[in-house]
C-alpha cells in the first residue's frame, strides 16, 4: 500500500486524482505527488528501511507506487564514495562522490524508470515509452524488457554511438529522430496526445518518474549514518533531478528519519554550451531563456528545460549557486575523478566535477563543508569524448628492451612489497 | 489567413475533444485570440494576466518554439499549422 494522498498543481495549487496525469487541466502547471506524511512518519522506520533491499526500493514508503514486485533491475543503493584524494586536489575537506555510474544501465535513470514503469504498469500501460539524450533510452529499453512490456524509444539522431547500441540491443522500437532533444521532446509532447495508451515516461507518467531522483537523497543520507550533508552539486538536464534531491530532504526530516533539521546548500551544473538555467542564477533573474544546444556533454544538452524555474528557485532558497564548464573543462573533470578515484564518469559527471572544482576555486563550496557531488553517468557511455583524448602510453614489440625503453628510467617504482616480509 | 491549430488533450474539452481546429490571423498572437473567439476559454488557459503565455505553455510554429521567433508577434502564413504543447516534459 502507498501513501499517496493525491496530485496537486505545483501553480495553481488545483488537486487531481493519482492517475496519468502531468500537468494542471486549467494552468498547465506540473502535478506534484502529495502524500500522507503522517502516516509514513508512523510507518517508515530507519530499521524498516535497513531491512528492505537494497535498491531504491528500501524507500517505497516515500515512493508514489507500492508493489511487491516491482519492474526492478536493482536499481539504486549505489556506492557513496570518500573522495580524499580529489578533495585535496580541489582545496576541500570532507568529499564525497555518490557513484550512480554503478547502476543496471549505467545511469541514475534507472531510479526513475523503475518507479515510472511500476506506477505505469499498475495503472495498466502496456507500452513503455520516452523522449531521451540516451541515458533514459536505455533504462527505458532494459525494463521494459524486464517488465514484458514493449517499448518505443525516440533519441536525437546524433546521439553517442554507446547509448544507441545499448538501447537497441533490448529488442524495442528506437526511432532516431532528424533534430535536437527538444524537438524529440516536442514530439513526444505531441504524441501523447495521440497515443493516451502509452506511457511517455517523462511525458504523461512524469509526475511519478521524477519522484525516483529522491532516492538519490534517501541514500546519501542514509550512508552518511542519517546525516544530511551541508552541500550538494548536481548536475541539470531538465532541472528535475536537482529539485527532487533537494525534495528527499526534506522529506527525510519530515518524516523524522533525520535527527537534525537539514540545511542542504544544493548547487546546480551545467555546460556552458547548453547552461539556461546557469545564465538565469548568474543574471539575478527568474526567467529561463531556452537555449539552442552546443556541448559534448548530450545528456544534459536540454535547452528548455521542463524543471528549470523549480531548480532555480531550490538553488536560491538553499543558499547553492549555479554555474557552468565549458566541454575542455568536462573531458578535465572525467580526467581528474577517473586519475585520483578510480571512477569514469561520463560528460554529465565531468560537468559536475568541472563545476565542483570550480565552485571551490571560487569559495563558494569552502572547506568546512561535507559536500556530496552526484556522478550520474557511466564513461563507457560517452567513450567518443575521450577520443585522441588519452590512449595508450605506447605501443611496443613483446620484449623487455621495448619496455623499459617505453617505460623511461625516470619512472620510479613508488614502493611494493618490502623484501622479506612475511608473505 | 487560414491556420491549423493542434490542441493538446488537457485543452480538448474546449474544442468538443477535436484535436486541431483552423482559424484565421496573421500573427501567433492574432491567431490564438481567434482560438478564444471561436471557442470559448483558451485565453484564460493559455495567457497570465499580463497577456503573456502563461510559463508552462509552448507555441510552435512549423515545429519552432514561437520564443525563437518573435513570440506573439510572430507572423504566419496561410496554411502554416500552429502547436499548443505543455511545456513540461523531458529530462
Amino acid at each position: 500500500m502507498d501513501f499517496v494522498s493525491g496530485l496537486r498543481c505545483r501553480e495553481c495549487g488545483r488537486a487531481y486524482p493519482a492517475e496519468a496525469l502531468h500537468v494542471c487541466d486549467f494552468c498547465f502547471g506540473p502535478l506534484e505527488v502529495t502524500y500522507d506524511y503522517e502516516r509514513v512518519a508512523a510507518t517508515m522506520t530507519r530499521e524498516r528501511i535497513a531491512s528492505g533491499p537494497r535498491s531504491i526500493w528500501r524507500y517505497a514508503d516515500l515512493l508514489p507506487v507500492s508493489d511487491p514486485a516491482p519492474v526492478d533491475l536493482g536499481a539504486g543503493f549505489t556506492p557513496l564514495i570518500r573522495a580524499d584524494r580529489l578533495a585535496a586536489e580541489l582545496g576541500l575537506g570532507e568529499l564525497w562522490i555518490k557513484d550512480d555510474t554503478a547502476n543496471p544501465t549505467g545511469s541514475f535513470k534507472d531510479r526513475v524508470v523503475s518507479v515510472a514503469l511500476t506506477k505505469a504498469r499498475q495503472l495498466g500501460f502496456k507500452i513503455a515509452a520516452c523522449a531521451s539524450t540516451g541515458n533514459l533510452a536505455n533504462s527505458v529499453a532494459a525494463h521494459a524488457a524486464r517488465a514484458g512490456m514493449e517499448s518505443v524509444v525516440l533519441i536525437p539522431h546524433d546521439l553517442e554511438a554507446a547509448k544507441v547500441t545499448m538501447t537497441s540491443v533490448y529488442g524495442g522500437r528506437v526511432i532516431a529522430v532528424e533534430g535536437s532533444y527538444d524537438d524529440v521532446n516536442r514530439l513526444c509532447a505531441e504524441l501523447t496526445s495521440e497515443q493516451p495508451s502509452w506511457a511517455f515516461v517523462n511525458v504523461n507518467v512524469r509526475t511519478y518518474y521524477a519522484e525516483g531522483s529522491k532516492t538519490l537523497a534517501f541514500e546519501v543520507a542514509e550512508q552518511l549514518g542519517w546525516e544530511a550533508p551541508d552541500h550538494v552539486v548536481v548536475p541539470i538536464g531538465s532541472g528535475s533531478q536537482l529539485t527532487k534531491v533537494a525534495k528527499g530532504f526534506d522529506e527525510l526530516w519530515k518524516v523524522g528519519l533525520l535527527d537534525e533539521e537539514p540545511s542542504v546548500r544544493v548547487s546546480g551544473a551545467q555546460a556552458e554550451g547548453c547552461s539556461p538555467v546557469a545564465t538565469a542564477f548568474a543574471d539575478g533573474t527568474d526567467a529561463i531563456r531556452p537555449v539552442k544546444p552546443n556541448t559534448i556533454a548530450k545528456s544534459l544538452a536540454i535547452g528548455n528545460p521542463a524543471d528549470g524555474w523549480y531548480a532555480l528557485d531550490a538553488i536560491r532558497k538553499s543558499g547553492g549557486s549555479c554555474a557552468s564548464v565549458t566541454d575542455d573543462e568536462v573531458i578535465e573533470g572525467i580526467r581528474l575523478l577517473a586519475r585520483t578515484e578510480g571512477v569514469f564518469a561520463e560528460t554529465a559527471g565531468g560537468v559536475t566535477i568541472a563545476t565542483l572544482a570550480k565552485l571551490a576555486a571560487q569559495g563558494v563550496i569552502r572547506s568546512d563543508e561535507r559536500v556530496v557531488a552526484m556522478v550520474t553517468g557511466h564513461g563507457l557511455k560517452t567513450v567518443e569524448a575521450l577520443s585522441g583524448v588519452v590512449g595508450p602510453t605506447a605501443s611496443i614489440a613483446p620484449t623487455l628492451e621495448a619496455f623499459a625503453e617505453a617505460i623511461g628510467e625516470d619512472f620510479e617504482t613508488v614502493g611494493g612489497p618490502t623484501t622479506g616480509s612475511a608473505r | 489567413m487560414s491556420v491549423t491549430v493542434r490542441i493538446p488533450t488537457q485543452l480538448r474539452t474546449l474544442t468538443g475533444g477535436s484535436g486541431q481546429v483552423s482559424v484565421e490571423g496573421s500573427t501567433v498572437g492574432e491567431v490564438l485570440k481567434a482560438l478564444d473567439g471561436a471557442h470559448a476559454g483558451f485565453g484564460e488557459r493559455l495567457f497570465d494576466d499580463g497577456g503573456d503565455l502563461r510559463r508552462f505553455v509552448n507555441v510552435f510554429l512549423a515545429d519552432e518554439d514561437v520564443r525563437f521567433l518573435e513570440g506573439l508577434a510572430t507572423p504566419v502564413a496561410d496554411g502554416q499549422t500552429l502547436s499548443i504543447v505543455p511545456a513540461v516534459a523531458g529530462g
